[in-house]
């Protein structure tokens, strides 16, 4: 059991700044009312109260233990593949065929648990990508079949596969940070927390930014709210704020956390994008209303599904 | 208005009074002033049954299915007041029954089929009867029977016990996710109740959760449209042709897609029995 008294003062530090911030945009919150009360600030109010639930729950996960932070990471999971498989269209003859993908989230975190990156790597990608027609083939109904598989593993990818690269982050090991000041024993969750915070963050810098000073529109056949302003500004800044974090808080060094900055934002623009476009495609505005004033937990985590394994990987080839 | 009471089964130990009989719901059963073991037993079951919904239910319904809906303030929070909603699913009454707080769950009983609920001895007629809280009511009854024995009494008199009772006037679970034609019975009742609020509501995703015949419920998403409530009108036939254009007009709110490639009625019984 890891208490927060065996956590570093850097770590400890971050997750402080996390609720500093909150904070912070609570008390602008309350400004904005003051100062203009005839706006409406039912969604923002209601966004930020989302936020510190996620922030007290996220918080909460990772002090208690690894296998609660992979606990809840399974959750989000879970959630977010029941999220998507509500909202697209199935197959009747498919019901069975979902309970095996349900099945595959607890066998994927538990790979995750034990460490075991070679069958993490390849358990959703393949031998699920192989096993699932199985199930299909012995109930024996093949009109749509092409479209059910396709769009079953996709899901799957998406949801458990890309996400569960963020809770492998938790697993890797041990280091000092890149200025060499503390010889953290909680890599893993320090990495965990830069790259959930920088994700997040990076949706509200690329969020705010557009608001400010949004002109030119991105990808206006999929997302017409998405600017080029807010676009480069959300990049810019996260890249900043990873260049300014992550050589203190873990062992990416200034370059790499530069580089790594720009890269998360970019990534989390696409995977935003790619679930906006997955949602005009059905018809929705959002996934669900899990989270009042952010929609979905898809909605949520649209982003990390692509700065999870983008992330994994660059740090476990270049940083370690 | 004839008076019929179910006799309780020749032999039967009194402790299994608190299964359905027409007395259970007569004022002069509330009124007892001194605890026999019929109210002892009844207060027992009652407690397993607010468990059973804080424990399981609930969280499951939450968790698992995940509800979201809309216009819940339309719900009635006191009874006698009746809800009709679509049926789909054997998750349906689980769900409708998650809406309304703990304290009201004694007073909120969903109407059942008799021949398939209120089997005497069987695991799922006791769940039915007591955890889940159901009125059986006989379908598929011969005009003769049901001018012996009313059909509705059991229903009736729970409203006018001051319930909030669950009907699904479609009476049977059919095809999933699809709208049948209404019965009429909902409309004989109210017409002895007109001032009985009627509030309609449409369940959208439970048919692909926990279709008819399928052995398991699977994961999915829940949306729950409630409309406002409704007051008798005088005729029967007008009655009914109202309360289902209200049904299908929440149902169009409905966010999530009905079955994909969804075969004919006849190649769907075809994939089923080749499933056997």
């Amino acid at each position: 059991m890891r208490g927060w008294f065996d956590l570093s003062p850097t770590l400890l530090t971050a997750l402080g700044g996390i609720f500093g911030l909150l904070v912070v945009a609570s008390f602008i919150i309350a400004a904005l009312k003051r100062a203009r009360p005839e706006r409406d600030y039912t969604e923002l109010v209601q966004r930020t109260k989302s936020w510190w639930l996620m922030a007290a729950i996220f918080t909460a996960a990772l002090l208690v233990n690894r296998v609660a932070a992979l606990v809840f990471l399974g959750i989000v999971s879970f959630l977010a593949l029941k999220e998507y498989l509500s909202i697209i269209p199935t197959r009747r003859a498919d019901r069975r065929v979902l309970f095996f993908l349900y099945l595959a989230i607890p066998i994927q975190y538990y790979w995750v648990s034990i460490g075991w990156y070679g069958m993490f790597i390849i358990f959703v990608p393949v031998y699920m990508l192989l096993f699932l027609p199985l199930p299909m083939l012995i109930i024996g109904e093949t009109q749509g079949f092409l479209r059910a598989i396709g769009t079953l593993h996709w899901g799957l990818m998406v949801t458990v596969f890309s996400l569960s690269h963020a809770a492998y982050t938790l697993m890797l090991p041990a280091a000092p940070n890149a200025i060499g000041e503390w010889r953290d024993p909680h890599t893993g969750a320090a990495l965990m927390i830069y790259l959930v915070v920088l994700t997040q963050l990076n949706d509200v810098a690329q969020y705010v930014w557009g608001k400010l000073f949004g002109r030119h529109k991105i990808i206006p056949a999929v997302s017409p709210n998405k600017t080029w302003e807010g676009f480069l500004g959300g990049v810019l800044m996260t890249t900043a704020l990873s260049a300014t974090l992550g050589p203190w808080l873990t062992p990416i060094d200034l370059r790499n956390a530069a580089i790594l900055g720009a890269l998360l934002g970019v990534a989390g623009f696409v995977g935003d994008v790619t679930v906006s476009a997955l949602k005009r495609d059905l018809g929705l505005k959002d996934t669900s209303q899990f989270l009042p004033g952010h929609g979905g937990v898809l909605d949520r985590v649209d982003s990390l599904t692509y700065t999870a394994p983008l992330f994994l990987h660059y740090v476990r080839y270049f940083c370690y | 208005m004839p008076q019929i009471v179910v006799p309780a089964k020749a032999g039967t130990h009194s402790s299994s009074a608190a299964h359905w009989r027409a007395e259970t719901w007569t004022p002069a059963f509330a009124g007892a002033t001194s605890l026999g073991l019929a109210e002892r037993t009844s207060i027992i079951v009652q407690i397993l049954r607010l468990l059973f919904f804080l424990m399981i239910v609930r969280p499951a319904v939450l968790f698992l299915l995940g509800l979201y809906v809309k216009r819940e303030e339309l719900l009635p929070r006191q009874g006698p007041a009746i809800v009709v909603a679509n049926h789909n699913s054997h998750l349906d009454t689980l769900v409708l029954l998650s809406l309304f707080p703990l304290g009201l769950l004694p007073k909120v009983r969903a109407v059942a089929a008799a021949d398939y609920f209120a089997g005497e001895d069987t695991t799922l007629g006791w769940i039915a009867k007591h955890l889940i809280g159901i009125i059986p009511i006989r379908r598929n009854a011969s005009a003769l029977e049901n001018m012996r024995h009313d059909p509705l009494k059991p229903a009736a008199d729970a409203l006018a016990d001051g319930s909030i009772l669950i009907i699904y006037p479609e009476g049977t679970r059919g095809t999933a996710e699809k709208l049948a034609k209404f019965k009429n019975g909902v409309a004989y009742l109210v017409e002895r109740f007109p001032e009985v609020p009627v509030t309609p509501v449409y369940l959208c995703g439970l048919g692909k959760a926990w279709p008819k015949g399928e052995r398991w419920p699977v994961p999915l998403l829940c949306e729950v449209f409630v409309g406002a409530p409704m007051r008798w009108c005088g005729d029967r036939i007008a009655f009914i042709a109202k309360l289902e254009q209200r049904v299908g007009e929440l149902a169009k709110l409905g966010d999530f897609p009905g079955w994909d490639f969804e075969p004919s009625a006849a190649d769907n019984k075809r994939v089923l029995e080749r499933r056997k």
